[in-house]
């Protein structure tokens, strides 16, 4: 996902010349065609996420559009006072790219977790944001970004992860993808959980639960009608994510369907990362299984909810 | 280590004349930053009168010089010159701070015509203006983008990261000036976190470096003229300051940062400092 992003990047900035690229100290030779064909336009400054975050509103004041890349803890935790003013407040056309949302740095520590961006970015009046299923959605995505106003925070997901989108459903920008339609439970999903939350209604599947899939990959603005009209059908709502429970998908959707008067009681549990620093290290997938993020899991919490109805 | 000391000369009537637009905003809101605005006020005053390009009538003039307050809470005299200048009416300061008005406490920009940044939280504007200035590069425009700081504000780590970035990118195109009033929020900079010695680290940032009296306006304008202090950097302009600098019972005294509730004693203290009879 990482590098259909940072191409399509490259390709955009070949077709726009208000595309600007800023990094953040990554590794040697990325973009080197960028680099080498657009020097104007790409920049490779220091561990310094605050300036980079306001040097990208500066350049986007005076019309570009700059696409700032770096790890995701980093890009929102270091620099959220430049986030929200210098982005948020200025509604200023900056992208930013993080590497590693949720748990891909699973080898690296607590340090390097990206958990709790999205609660983050989230309180920020003005920004969108954005966490594709895999690859192929990234890229539709991608070529999106270009006229949206205001700024856009990307949540990249793991790299080589399963395709598990398809363009049957055009992208577009706050407008959720209804991935499967069932009547027993809904499943609403974001970014690479998608994979599981669909692997998990194939195994509800089997046991005579018909479950809908949303995949709401535009986590603000959320799509509030969708997400009430596919929560109406059915008497049980699994929010899935790869995030902190605190603040994430599961709050938003919570946040919507709370206020919402259903004609019939619902009930709601949300799966993520419990709130805690997630301990041992390993891989990204076992982390996530560790804290309840797998289709075994989602499957057990949808029978545990269904008991109610 | 000491500062550098100047004969600096009287006021003169421009300057007294910009002090009672900021006056008229203290008295238009109740209240304000009041010292950190009057250590300004020739700052803002050359930047308009003699260096700066601007059309008053077309803030958003493609071919404009860029002017950003970093320390925001300054802005006071940044609304005097706009005022002067004829970006606002001078009516507008009368509303300073009031619900319906544009002139907050803190400039926006959307707001209020002139203001190229929203300022206030501190450290912000030097990022913001390092991206302008790499913007009008690459356009290989003409043009000056200038940052002015305070010197409370260069405590914030992200300035150095800026004037880092700035250095490296030789932005012979940007100019920072400090506000050096050596009065922060607290107490004197010299005991709070002292900043010397200041002309070094400027300097050891990529930047070339002057120091003048900010107060003296055939000084500022003489600096202004000769820039880049150094080819192929970044300038930095350090100006010597008075914090309450015209209103001579507040001069060098850190309680007079900012007032929240102005008394009516308060303020007929400063109309006699600027002999205002009305």
């Amino acid at each position: 996902m990482r590098p259909t992003s940072l191409n399509c990047v490259y390709e955009l900035a070949l077709k726009d010349e208000r595309v600007v690229f800023i990094g953040s100290d990554l590794g040697p030779g990325l973009l080197e065609d960028f680099k080498t064909n657009l020097p104007d336009r790409y920049f490779m400054e220091g561990v310094a996420e605050q300036h980079i975050v306001g040097m990208a509103a500066g350049l986007a004041l005076e019309g570009f559009i700059p696409y700032v890349n770096t790890i995701a803890t980093f890009l929102t935790r270091r620099c959220f006072e430049q986030n929200v003013l210098d982005l948020g407040l200025h509604n200023t056309n900056v992208r930013l790219i993080s590497n590693g949302g949720g748990t891909v740095y699973a080898p690296l520590g607590p340090t390097h977790l990206a958990i709790d961006d999205i609660a983050i970015m989230r309180t920020i009046p003005n920004m969108t944001i954005v966490s594709p299923a895999d690859a192929d959605e990234m890229r539709r995505f991608m070529m999106q970004t270009l006229d949206h106003e205001g700024p856009i925070y990307i949540r990249l997901g793991k790299g080589y992860d399963p395709i598990v989108t398809t363009d049957d459903i055009p992208f577009a920008i706050g407008k959720g993808i209804p991935m499967k339609e069932g009547k027993d439970i809904l499943i609403v999903t974001t970014g690479i959980c998608l994979g599981i939350a669909l692997e998990a209604a194939e195994i509800l599947l089997e046991k005579k639960i018909d479950a809908s899939v949303l995949h709401l990959h535009t986590i603000k603005p959320l799509d509030k009608e969708m997400l009430i009209n596919m929560a109406e059908k059915v008497p049980a709502i699994i929010s899935l994510e790869e995030h902190n429970i605190i603040g994430g998908l599961g709050s938003a959707c919570a946040e919507i369907l709370i206020e919402e008067n259903f004609n019939e009681k619902k009930s709601f549990k949300r799966i993520g990362i419990p709130d805690v620093f997630p301990s041992g290290y390993g891989n990204q997938k076992d982390m996530m299984a560790r804290n309840g993020i797998s289709a075994p899991h989602v499957v057990s919490e949808t029978l545990e909810l269904l008991k109610n109805h | 280590m000491s500062y550098p000391i100047f004969n600096t000369p009287e006021l003169d009537e421009r300057s007294m004349y910009l002090r009672s637009l900021v006056l008229r905003g203290l008295i238009g809101g109740g209240r304000g930053h009041i010292g950190s605005s009057l250590s300004l006020i020739e700052i803002i005053r050359v930047l308009y009168d003699d260096f700066l390009n601007f059309d008053s009538q077309q803030p958003l003039w493609e071919e404009r010089d860029r002017f950003i307050l970093s320390k925001g809470h300054g802005c006071l005299a940044h609304y005097a010159l706009l005022a002067d200048k004829g970006f606002i009416d001078p009516v507008t300061l009368d509303s300073f701070c009031h619900n319906d008005g544009i002139l907050g406490g803190h400039p926006e920009r959307g707001e209020v015509p002139g203001i190229e940044a929203s300022t206030g939280a501190l450290g912000h504007g030097l990022s913001i203006g390092v991206g302008i200035a790499m913007a009008q590069r690459i356009k290989n425009k003409d043009t000056k983008t200038v940052v002015v700081t305070g010197d409370g504000e260069i405590n914030e780590g992200s300035v150095w990261e800026a004037a880092m970035c700035a250095g490296n990118h030789t932005l012979e195109n940007l100019i920072v000036m400090i506000d050096y009033n050596k009065i922060q929020s607290y107490g004197f900079t010299k005991e709070v976190a002292d900043l010397e010695p200041l002309k070094d680290k400027w300097d050891s940032f990529g930047f070339g470096v002057k120091e003048v009296d900010g107060h003296n306006v055939d000084s500022l304008k003489d600096t202004l003229a000769s820039l880049p202090n150094s080819k192929g950097k970044p300038s930095a302009i350090i100006c010597h300051t008075i914090k309450g600098k015209g209103f001579t019972f507040a001069e060098n005294k850190p309680e007079w940062h900012h007032k929240s509730s102005l008394k009516d004693e308060d303020i007929e203290e400063m109309k006699k400092c600027l002999t205002i009879n009305s």
